[in-house]
């Protein structure tokens, strides 16, 4: 199997670093849009719904060619965050941006399954104690759906790692830039002395995933168990 | 002192009632599916009433000739639920000081070991609810309520979900919370005999209508 060469070591640790940004950025806005759809009813509530969803029955190419449109260098976002020294295309940013965007749904899904699983009553309680809005979501409805909030972040974490289609479309395979382990790992394979080395990064990709999924059961366990009452 | 004239409409259920209530236990009775608990939810503002005003110590609560609302975290009416509804993920401590997170109607109110002592809950501070037995639970929802230091207390069938000994076992601390306090406490109950060493008036609801029972 021989070691890994730097440019594999790089995809790897591309790899990582995307995907914590992007579950990084995608957790606040997850919480709140999982909390808009779980609480308030408002027009336009089954078209955010619809949007939110569209990454995951989208074909990840179509996202990738969307995001390349809007955010691309002649796109009419792309142009304007420029003048902010803001650039997606061809950039690691893109990929933290493509990550996320086919990552959100499943983040939004995990948690509004555990705030619809939230008593309202118990929220309907606070309020009569006293607290305002904002203080029932943040010590009520925030605290109690924390196992979902948890699992929903592993979910984002670990389809960010995955995340190949949209990504290779938006910011393309620039090794050291935006070449992720999917991207390196599908490069490897289409070189005919690739076999070795894609084994390799696929043995790597596996691990990590192993992990993340593991520590994120263990530690939704706890906090399940916390939050439940279960270890006093 | 709650003075409350309103209608309700929810389809073709029509509530109407016009009352005050002062200190003391006032016991709402009547068959279920008759307006109690609709009524408690309106002075709550869980509900906006279909027309009508209820006003508590001076404080408008709701007003639909001047449009007025406030919303239920701005009411102080303390409110104890056949459930006891509390924090599952915070202990009994914190469960009870919850409203004081919110600063109440100033700093008058009962403080904490007042209301350990009236209600016995010292041994359960550092429990959780899920440890608690049924009586211990409406106990602590019962002191919850009081420290967010209420105008008002509703009980909304407060022993229902407890057997008999457990209600034997509840019954002198609301006396002792009766007398202790000058509070007002409207207690909804569909068992008459529950709340009969308790009360100090009562009311009656039967298809809607709130009457006054002698």
């Amino acid at each position: 199997m021989g070691t890994f060469t730097a440019e594999e070591m790089t995809a790897i640790w591309l790899s990582v670093k995307v995907a914590c940004w992007a579950t990084a950025v995608s957790l606040g806005p997850g919480i709140l849009v999982a909390w808009l759809l779980a609480r308030r009813s408002f027009p336009g509530r089954i078209l955010l719904d619809a949007l939110v969803h569209l990454p995951l029955v989208l074909p990840p190419v179509v996202t990738g060619y969307l995001l390349l449109l809007l955010f691309g260098r002649k796109g009419p976002v792309g142009q304007v965050l420029a003048e902010f020294g803001i650039v997606f295309a061809f950039n690691w940013t893109g990929a933290v941006l493509a990550c996320s965007v086919m990552a959100f749904p499943l983040l939004v899904r995990a948690i509004r399954l555990s705030m619809d699983a939230v008593d309202t009553r118990l929220e309907d309680a606070a309020a009569g104690l006293g607290a305002p809005p904002w203080a029932v979501f943040l010590t009520v409805t925030l605290p109690l759906s924390l196992p979902g909030i948890l699992s929903g972040a592993i979910l984002c974490f670990a389809k960010a790692l995955g995340e190949f289609g949209a990504t290779i479309t938006f910011v393309a395979a620039i090794p050291g830039v935006t070449q992720t382990l999917p991207a390196a790992i599908y490069g490897l394979t289409q070189v005919p002395s690739g076999d070795a080395a894609a084994l390799r990064l696929t043995l790597v990709a596996a691990l990590i995933a192993i992990i993340a999924v593991t520590a994120s059961e263990l530690l939704a366990r706890r906090v399940r168990r916390r939050v439940e009452g279960r270890d006093a | 002192m709650l003075d409350l004239s309103l209608t309700h409409r929810i389809g073709t259920f029509t509530l109407t009632a016009h009352l005050s209530i002062g200190p003391g236990v006032t016991a709402i009775t009547g068959p279920s599916g008759a307006g109690k608990t609709t009524l408690l939810s309106l002075i709550a503002g869980l509900s906006r009433p279909s027309a009508g005003r209820i006003v508590l110590d001076g404080k408008v609560l709701v007003d639909t000739d001047s449009r007025t609302w406030l919303p239920p975290h701005r009411r102080h009416v303390g409110q104890v639920f056949q459930e006891a509804r509390l924090f599952p993920h915070l202990n009994v401590r914190h469960n009870l000081l919850y409203g004081r997170l919110f600063g109440g109607r100033g700093r008058d109110g009962p403080t904490l070991d007042t209301i350990i002592d009236l209600l016995d809950i010292a041994p359960l501070l550092r429990r959780r609810p899920r440890d608690l037995s049924g009586g211990e639970r409406q106990r602590v929802a019962i002191g919850r309520a009081l420290l967010s230091n209420p105008a008002l207390l509703l009980l909304d069938e407060p022993l229902s979900a407890l057997d008999p000994a457990r209600k034997a076992e509840l019954l002198p601390y609301l006396q002792r919370l009766r007398d202790g306090t000058g509070l007002p406490i409207l207690y909804v109950t569909h068992q008459r005999e529950e709340v009969a060493a308790l009360a100090t008036a009562w009311l009656r609801v039967e298809q809607g209508v709130v009457t006054v029972d002698q």
